[in-house]
């Protein structure tokens, strides 16, 4: 924020007040709206030629080089294609259903850091924040299940509606963890507090503890943001398309864009609370920025786009949960692991404070095990299929 | 709370719907998630193959019985071809049987390949299915080098079948076999059959007793995976099956009860590698024998004498049985009915899928893999 009023400040010095507040906040909105629109661009191209490699075969490759084109073409056609109103439907509802989840989504945005000034607001109670805003998304899929006026549609809105409720629980306990080691609910300064390369990062503190919040988290995050294999709200071979059967053109891009920015605001809420957010992961300074260029944006950036690498990478592998097993999940797996973490780490962070003395040791070993098998399965991966290319060609 | 009316919901799933496996529409009677009675409508592909073939001489039933399940035509016309040459007295030399087996059974992997890939996806799992379908595409193009066809073949003639093997056929039938046995085979059952929450969606759903598959007549992989052992192939060998060493696969109940959709589909995914067993021992027969002329025994001209035949054979979905009946006058067969082993297995679902969730009713309708041109015909 001081970054954005010192170069504002700079510019328009001769404004009035209210006029330099307006300007700077009317800046960070487009930025921000502008990441979220082009960034669902990145991630569907990415997860379809994610998913192409995983199934053998090549994705998109006709528009132009690679496909690269392809789902900007995709989104021109979702932009110009009739929005279709069903006769029954509740017009109101169901014009504002896609709106509040696109609202949903973008308003978390408002605290993610993605620099030491990068941030739009620095709020206190960043984290709940983020929590809270998240749900209002929730409100949108029930309005749209309604207000369609199809039964599959409402079928999607309810189970999205029980899903998220239960899995937000788990979710917020295990953030309350990191609250607890911080003392602080705004964001900055849980990156703050993680500064000095990638062994102060939290992942890493209380050893073998922080890996299970980390991975509670990470699960209940999934369901948040309906993928597989929790992706019961709109799951394809039961519910045809859950709570956006019946939009079409313009508003079901919005549930499009709304679903990949929600997987972006979780695996950059991930990264922030558990990998350093925009912080280097190495100790050398000029990793973090050289002069006045930080390298705080991209940090994050990378960190998240990590993270949904995997949720792809999950959506093409497993199979999906069924309704009842996804509450099984919830409450008498992830909750009373999270419950007890809390007592833990309540205990921990009052008689260890700091972490376990064998913190400092694991964690650049163990990053380069968990960087290294993948590599490896990577390459193997890779080497497997150019065999069977060349198989296929003999 | 007392006075809150509970109500129930009649969803209509189909006939236009994802993973019905065609056009299926089961009308359900759901309260919440919970599915208290499940009625399937039949009939949005019937297209009078029974008529039709009262209308057309012997050898033009042929292609209509390739249109009935669609997925698994050598099958179909197979059993045809064994019923009007039992009328007829023909038998059919070595070679084009062994031809002949050749074909069901690799029309068999491709039919299970579907069965099994789609069975995934309606869990949720797409990778396997795509997975599948490219070797799928292998054998297709074995079935069109060799027909010319790649979905409805009209390739088993009475008396023969429609074209000989091309050269080179037997080298590049065991090379797919070689990269299905060793490559896909294991992939599939280390990403799909071994996933746990593959396991948990469908270890006790479904779960259809013995004695219940009995009585509803289901046949194929269904009544394997309930546990008894019955399989045309073996019990009544045709085509010279006696000759090939090959197990009887049947479920075990590994991981829930016996008979359940975990079971059914394991069956036809252990079917597959059999059936690429009994492929390279009819490859290797083939390689000892003469080339023979594949059109020796078609008759010219087909009429039988009066009198009627029931031949049934194993289908890759199960008995699939052909009553014909000639009356000695006509060139047409006087009537051909089908015992289809998909509308026996249709009957069961109400039974089975009363009390489920609807993500199972999915389960279930993939497990029993029903194609639906069979059950309307």
């Amino acid at each position: 924020m001081d970054f954005t009023y010192s170069l504002l400040g700079a510019l328009l010095g001769g404004l009035p007040p209210w006029a330099r507040i307006a300007v700077a906040a009317a800046v960070p909105a487009v930025v921000l709206i502008t990441f979220m629109a082009v960034g669902p661009i990145v991630y569907v191209y990415a997860e379809r030629k994610f998913s192409a490699f995983m199934q053998d075969r090549l994705g998109p490759m006709r528009v132009g080089p690679y496909g690269l084109l392809q789902t900007i073409a995709d989104a021109i056609k979702l932009l110009f294609k009739e929005a279709i109103f069903p006769g029954q439907a509740d017009k109101v509802l169901f014009t504002l259903a896609p709106c509040l989840v696109v609202l949903g989504a973008f308003l978390s945005f408002v605290v993610v850091p993605f620099g030491s000034h990068l941030q739009t607001v620095d709020l206190n109670v960043g984290v709940f924040y983020v929590v809270a805003v998240s749900s209002i998304s929730t409100v949108g899929l029930i309005m749209a299940g309604w207000a369609s006026n199809n039964k599959y549609a409402l079928f999607g809105a309810m189970r999205s509606a029980a899903q998220i409720v239960s899995y937000e629980i788990p979710a917020v306990m295990s953030l309350l963890t990191i609250v607890m080691i911080v003392g602080s609910l705004s964001l900055q300064d849980i990156v703050r507090a993680q500064a000095g390369g990638l062994q102060h990062w939290f992942i890493f503190r209380y050893f073998p503890l922080m890996p299970i919040v980390f991975l509670v988290f990470f699960t209940a995050s999934l369901a948040e943001c309906n993928r597989t294999p929790f992706d019961i709200p709109e799951a394809e071979s039961e519910l045809v398309a859950g709570f956006h059967t019946e939009y079409s053109g313009f508003f079901f891009a919005m549930f499009f864009m709304a679903e990949y920015t929600e997987m972006f605001i979780v695996s950059a809420v991930a990264s922030v609370l558990f990998f350093g957010g925009w912080m280097s992961p190495f100790p050398w300074a000029w990793t973090q920025g050289i002069g006045p260029i930080g390298f705080g944006p991209f940090w994050l950036i990378f960190k998240s786009w990590s993270f949904i690498f995997v949720h792809m990478w999950l959506r093409w592998t497993l199979p999906r949960l069924r309704v009842d097993q996804l509450m099984y999940v919830a409450w008498k797996v992830l909750l009373p692991i999270a419950l007890v973490l809390v007592v833990v780490f309540g205990a921990l962070v009052i008689y260890v404070p700091g972490g376990f003395a064998w913190d400092q040791w694991l964690s650049w070993p163990l990053t380069a095990l968990v960087l290294g098998s993948l590599v490896f399965f990577m390459v193997t991966a890779f080497r497997y299929r150019l065999r069977r290319a060349q198989e296929l060609a003999a | 709370m007392e006075d809150l009316e509970v109500d129930e919901m009649i969803l209509n799933m189909g006939p236009q719907h994802p993973s019905t496996h065609g056009v299926l529409r089961i009308e359900l009677r759901t309260d919440g998630e919970v599915v208290r009675a499940a009625r399937p409508h039949i009939g949005y592909l019937h297209r009078c193959f029974e008529k039709h073939a009262e209308s057309v001489d012997y050898p033009g039933v042929v292609p209509y019985t390739d249109r009935m399940d669609y997925v698994a035509s050598m099958g179909n016309s197979l059993g045809y071809s064994l019923a009007v040459e039992k009328l007829m007295g023909i038998t059919v030399s070595p070679y084009v049987s062994t031809i002949r087996v050749i074909m069901a059974e690799l029309q068999r992997i491709a039919s299970h390949s579907i069965s099994v890939g789609t069975y995934g996806m309606d869990i949720g799992a797409f990778t396997p299915f795509l997975h599948l379908l490219r070797d799928r595409e292998k054998i297709l193009d074995l079935f069109e080098w060799t027909c010319g066809a790649r979905l409805l073949y009209n390739y088993n003639w009475i008396g023969g079948v429609s074209h000989d093997l091309p050269d080179g056929f037997v080298k590049a039938c065991r090379a797919f076999l070689r990269e299905f046995e060793r490559l896909t085979y294991p992939e599939l059952v280390e990403l799909l059959i071994k996933n746990k929450i593959f396991i948990k969606r469908t270890c006790s759903v479904g779960v259809c007793p013995v004695d219940l598959a009995i009585s509803y007549d289901l046949t194929g992989p269904n009544l394997r995976g309930s546990g008894l052992a019955r399989d045309l192939r073996r019990d009544e060998p045709y085509l010279g099956y006696e000759k090939y060493e090959f197990d009887v696969c049947v479920g075990k109940g590994d991981y829930g009860p016996l008979g359940s959709c975990f079971d059914r589909n394991m069956v036809r995914t252990l079917e597959m590698a059999e059936s690429a067993k009994i492929i390279h021992q009819a490859l290797d027969a083939l390689e000892k024998m003469e080339k023979a002329d594949v059109h020796e025994k078609v008759p010219k001209r087909v009429k039988p004498s009066k009198g009627e035949v029931y031949v049934r054979s194993e289908a890759p979905r199960g008995q699939l049985g052909y009553y014909v009946v000639a009356d000695g006058t006509g060139i047409n067969p006087y009537r051909v009915k089908v015992k289809s082993p998909c509308f026996t297995a249709m009957s069961v679902f109400h039974v089975l899928a009363k009390g489920m969730m609807i993500a199972d009713i999915i389960a279930l309708i993939g497990s029993l893999d029903v194609v639906l041109g069979e059950i309307d015909r």
